[in-house]
């Protein structure tokens, strides 16, 4: 399946803005992105092997953090997987 | 240097102006060039989800971010930075800008609104390699007058706060 990956990290995957990855659950996909594009691993889970919390997964148009099974969740071939950052500020406590 | 066209760029100090007292947020749509910087072609507002504090704080929602990643993905453009307002505040990054930034290499445009009126914008590049050792460097901003002139007019707007 596809995964899209996000300006930033497109240095750890050879500049590639698309990668093609099998895999039958979404866990199963970013476990072997993770071994095709090593260098990756550590920007998007912790030490503990957690997703960060301002990395946000979906599937299709939906957040895996809401599916029923979560990262668990059963993929297809056609399926697409978006890697998003989080994006968020504001004001009151200047430098 | 950040390079953006003179209509991006008023276009997002306007909408500034729209949303005032309230924090106005968007993407940046371009092209990181080598050894120049980000370039923007477009700019795409973005709804502002913290209504419950809307005057200081912005968040755009990731389900939008999808879509407008797809949206520059169809032009054949890249997300290069982002935009928001600081209501009757400086142009500056906040404490809270800097540790909800997470997208290394992309520009952030922060521009203050005075009493309704857009005043001075700034923009900051993110560096670094992760969310240890990044950090907002100063980043001139370019703002090219009309898209066939050959020498673009160089504008920086920092220190006129």
């Amino acid at each position: 399946m596809n995964i899209h990956i996000p300006t930033p990290l497109r240095a750890y995957t050879g500049g590639l803005e698309t990668v093609s990855i099998p895999g039958a659950t979404v866990s199963a996909v970013f476990q072997q992105l993770t071994v095709s594009y090593p260098d990756l691993k550590p920007h998007l889970f912790t030490p503990e092997g957690k997703l960060r919390s301002f990395v946000n997964v979906y599937l299709n148009d939906d957040d895996i953090r809401y599916l029923d099974s979560k990262e668990e969740s059963v993929v297809k071939e056609s399926d697409e997987l978006t890697i998003i950052p989080s994006i968020a500020g504001g004001t009151n406590c200047c430098r | 240097m950040l390079r953006i066209h003179y209509a991006e760029y008023e276009a997002l100090r306007a909408h500034g102006e729209e949303t005032y007292p309230n924090e106005c947020c968007g993407v940046l749509l371009g092209k990181s060039v080598a050894g120049e910087g980000n370039h923007v072609r477009e700019i795409v507002r973005a709804g502002n989800t913290r209504t419950d504090s809307a005057h200081n704080r912005y968040h755009i929602a990731p389900q939008e971010l999808v879509k407008i990643q797809r949206q520059a993905r169809t032009l054949g453009l890249d997300i290069v930075g982002f935009y928001h307002s600081h209501p009757d505040h400086p142009a500056q990054w906040s404490q809270t800008d800097f540790a909800e930034a997470h997208w290394l290499g992309c520009s952030y445009i922060i521009t203050s609104v005075e009493q309704g009126k857009a005043a001075v914008t700034n923009s900051f590049l993110l560096s670094g390699t992760g969310e240890d050792d990044k950090k907002f460097e100063d980043e001139a901003v370019q703002i090219d007058i009309a898209s066939n002139v050959a020498e673009p007019a160089a504008h920086n707007q920092k220190g006129q706060e």
